[in-house]
């Protein structure tokens, strides 16, 4: 298969404007301009394409949800990559900026948007710049501006850096931080579509998403949709990190076997080494294992939603036998009790709660009880909070402890023979002060 | 039957994460209102670049996050006399401006060493050796007063592995070893690390690591 977004992506001085237009860059934004908006809806509606932020919504649909007669309308381009093991969207705007700003100038010519932000995570100091010159030089060229390439469209773009935080990745808790507030989730409905940025209908797309669109106005919808399978159709960056021998960002046709994502590109686990488990989509995905069954896993939407986990954003994390499950666990559960912003409770205190529960098992003071406490948890946070930063804990650390129990279980009993504590045969239940055998 | 006694073992202090939760407050004092321009004193560029931000968005509070940026680049953090500046020119009160730099994680709350050094302590480079790496950090950062270093969660660079962001360079994968070159190129006023940033590398280097990448 022949890339379409990694296409000779290391060729330099890709992130200028002058080698981005001698590879044919911005026409489609030309030929998209020929058409009318309703058509560049439909060719994204035919392709269907599914959003590469997480949630896999079909980009056309959610285009077509903006309603034609209010203004303004805005986009809010989703830069805010900090999924753990995500790194996709950073390789977009390093290497390729133009690519992104093409696909997300034509669609804002298709959903009748004429303000755009793009909102990138602070710590990508570097990708920032290469975007802001990038910009520069396409509002020089008139691709960005009032009435570009005469076809009556205006647009601006402006770029909006943030300042470390993992929930502003969430669609409307970006909203709020693009505001200037604190980077808080709103209650759905109403929908961004409807009342997003500043209360107007706003569409929220993806980096991975939008440098897609250029692509698919090229090749046309129908012809886009041939590629992968039938509901996950096209290629897919996939970052893959972690015990692998060549981490780094893959593009793949949806629907290839799992296996060859992680033997065959990323080179598979250190000499020596099997797969313990691995995360498919982001840290926030439940976790599969090193079995046959899973690794012979296609690599799609249907496929691991199928298998109780998801696709997530495309990041791919291995972890092999020379690392604990528990030690996993933990880096997990602290980094969403960090980032959880405190607005509902199940998530905050889920959080924080499901951290000393870990560190209890590490002190030796918990008893195999801990692991259904810890699971029962984690379906009190599911479904039950504005957004589902707690449901991304909850998934991961609830597949870990039914998948591995009993490593978990031989964990504990060593945690306790280490502290000194009673073996599990002289426990006794708490609040007895004085048992009577 | 002997029953063994529980073994003590170290517990969560009461109280919340968040440093400084426990501060005495005075609850008698008035809020403090939008600065007087006349009397608060704002540097011209500080107030150039906030000006240009607010031009930029329907709404000038979604400046709050640049001038913050902006104040927090002037005066080394945000602090009380930084916040009244932005306060100043965007006509917001402080407190406004105080709630949202206290939940972003680049601004600092309290003054701070001069060289940002973000480790990331997240799943992919911790199971590659980035706790160690912070604590040899950390350990530098003992000697060497100028070394802000924080454990940062996912910096989005998973594939250098463990790596660091320092002053907002990515390098990596680093080693212990690269801990003291990294702190004397900060001292010299080099560019740091320079043949392990992250912007000269290749998408999918066969080589990442090292020769044993051949499978």
């Amino acid at each position: 298969m022949k890339p379409l977004l990694f296409d000779n992506i290391d060729e330099p001085g890709l992130n200028t404007l002058a080698v981005y237009e001698r590879r044919g860059g911005y026409n489609a934004l030309r030929k998209a301009l020929q058409m009318p908006p309703a058509a560049i809806v439909q060719e994204l509606s035919d392709s269907g394409l599914r959003g590469r932020g997480g949630a896999g919504f079909r980009m056309g649909q959610k285009a077509s949800f903006l309603p034609k007669d209010m203004f303004p309308k805005y986009l809010a381009c989703n830069a805010d990559e900090s999924e753990p093991g995500t790194f996709k969207d950073r390789e977009i705007m390093q290497k390729s900026p133009h690519m992104l700003l093409e696909g997300l100038l034509i669609t804002t010519y298709g959903a009748g948007i004429n303000e755009a932000f793009i909102y990138i995570r602070g710590e990508y100091q570097l990708q920032g710049d290469i975007l802001e010159a990038a910009m520069a030089e396409a509002t020089r060229a008139g691709y960005i501006g009032e009435n570009i390439l005469g076809s009556g469209h205006n647009v601006s773009v402006v770029l909006h850096r943030g300042a470390g935080a993992y929930i502003c990745g969430e669609e409307t808790a970006l909203l709020d931080s693009l505001e200037g507030k604190r980077g808080n989730p709103r209650l759905k409905p109403p929908f961004p579509a409807v009342e997003g940025l500043y209360d107007r209908p706003t569409l929220i797309n993806n980096v991975e998403t939008l440098a897609t669109v250029p692509t698919i106005i090229n090749m046309g919808g129908k012809e886009y949709a041939t590629i992968g399978t039938e509901t996950s159709t096209g290629t897919k960056l996939v970052s893959v990190s972690g015990d692998v021998q060549r981490p780094g960002n893959y593009e793949v046709a949806l629907g290839i076997p799992s296996r060859e994502l992680i033997y065959g590109l990323a080179g598979g686990p250190p000499e020596g080494r099997e797969i313990k488990m691995w995360f498919p989509g982001g840290s926030s995905s439940p976790v599969l294992t090193g079995s046959d069954a899973d690794l012979d896993l296609a690599y799609d939407f249907d496929t691991m939603a199928k298998a109780g986990t998801m696709l997530g954003s495309g990041a791919v994390i291995v972890i092999d036998d020379s690392h604990t499950v528990l030690e996993v666990m933990r880096k997990v559960a602290k980094f969403y009790a960090h980032e959880s912003c405190g607005k509902c409770v199940p998530c905050r205190e889920g959080t924080n709660w499901t951290v000393k529960m870990i560190d209890r098992i590490e002190s030796g003071e918990a008893t195999p009880m801990d692991l259904d406490l810890m699971a029962s948890i984690q379906t009190h946070i599911i479904g039950n909070c504005l957004c589902v930063l707690g449901d991304a804990m909850a998934m991961p650390i609830g597949s870990m402890v039914e998948k591995f129990r009993p490593e978990l279980e031989q964990e504990i009993e060593a945690a306790r023979e280490r502290a000194g504590a009673a073996l599990m045969s002289d426990v006794i239940p708490i609040g007895v002060t004085d048992p009577v055998f | 039957m002997s029953v063994t006694p529980r073994a003590n073992v170290p517990r969560f202090a009461h109280g919340s994460r968040v440093p400084g939760w426990d501060d005495e407050v005075d609850l008698t004092k008035p809020p403090a209102t939008v600065p007087d321009p006349a009397v608060t004193e704002v540097p011209d560029e500080l107030r150039t670049e906030i000006e240009a931000a607010m031009a930029k968005y329907p709404d000038r509070r979604s400046a709050a996050i640049p001038a913050l940026h902006a104040a927090q680049q002037l005066h080394g953090w945000c602090s009380p006399e930084a916040i009244a500046q932005v306060a100043t020119v965007m006509r917001v009160t402080p407190a406004y401006l105080t709630s949202v730099a206290s939940f972003y994680d680049m601004f600092a709350m309290a003054p701070k060493p001069k060289h940002d050094v973000y480790v990331c302590t997240n799943i992919t480079c911790s199971l590659l050796g980035a706790d160690e790496l912070h604590e040899a950090f950390l350990e530098l950062a003992r000697i060497d007063t100028d070394l802000n270093v924080c454990s940062f969660e996912c910096l989005g660079a998973c594939d250098i592995g463990p790596m660091a962001s320092v002053n907002g360079e990515y390098v990596g994968p680093l080693t212990i070893e690269d801990v003291p070159q990294i702190g004397a190129d900060l001292r010299a006023g080099r560019t740091v690390l320079e043949h392990k940033q992250l912007r000269y590398r290749a998408t999918a280097d066969p080589n990442a690591r090292g020769s044993d990448a051949q499978r």
